[in-house]
């Protein structure tokens, strides 16, 4: 199950490092918060798999809570100003 | 249970799959929005949902099922409000005529 663990978060990683791309190159602001706002997600998952591989999931739990809120603060205050202020 | 997990967790990682393909390939704003605010919400929820059933009951799981219902919550609501600040700064649509 450690080896699966591993396998899937591995695969997690490659997809971070290919929404990466979008978040480098997207053309104009707001595609850039959306790969911002997908490497967020992945994130989550990648540190509760984590947890799960160190065998120490009462700690990374509450990491990856708080990972959560902060992803969703951090979004809605982008898309807030950028609504107020206009992209260009 | 074990089984169950995995199937769980590799279905929602090919979802995540789908929605990082759609965010590269995908030719607009729009539409990139679109291919990741949906596969991204299932397939985290997903891979959130298989690490709960490894677990087992206790109080990790818990948390585990509170963190996939903030997600569940969340997730959208902040996919509308990128989505309205977009549509409010009149980011170009795609059309066909303009080619790829």
């Amino acid at each position: 199950m450690i080896n699966f663990f591993l396998a899937i978060s591995i695969v997690i990683l490659f997809l971070v490092f290919l929404c990466l791309y979008r978040a480098l190159f997207g053309p104009g602001i707001m595609n850039r918060i959306i790969a911002v706002n997908v490497i967020g997600t992945k994130t989550i998952a990648i540190l509760l798999i984590i947890g799960f591989l160190f065998n120490k999931i009462e700690f990374f739990i509450d990491i990856s809570l708080v990972y959560a809120v902060i992803n969703f603060i951090g979004t809605i205050a982008f898309s807030k100003y950028f609504e107020r202020k206009g992209v260009q | 249970m074990d089984i169950v997990s995995i199937i769980f967790i590799i279905t929602g990682t090919f979802f995540l799959f789908a929605a990082t393909i759609g965010l590269i390939l995908l030719p607009d704003f729009y539409t990139r929005m679109h291919a990741c605010g949906k596969c991204d919400t299932l397939g985290i929820l997903l891979i959130i949902i298989g690490l709960g059933l490894y677990n087992g009951l206790s109080l990790t799981s818990a948390k585990i099922l509170l963190i996939a219902a903030l997600i569940f919550l969340t997730s959208p609501t902040a996919t509308h409000s990128i989505s309205r600040a977009a549509l409010k700064n009149k980011l170009p649509h795609w059309t066909k005529e303009k080619g790829k």
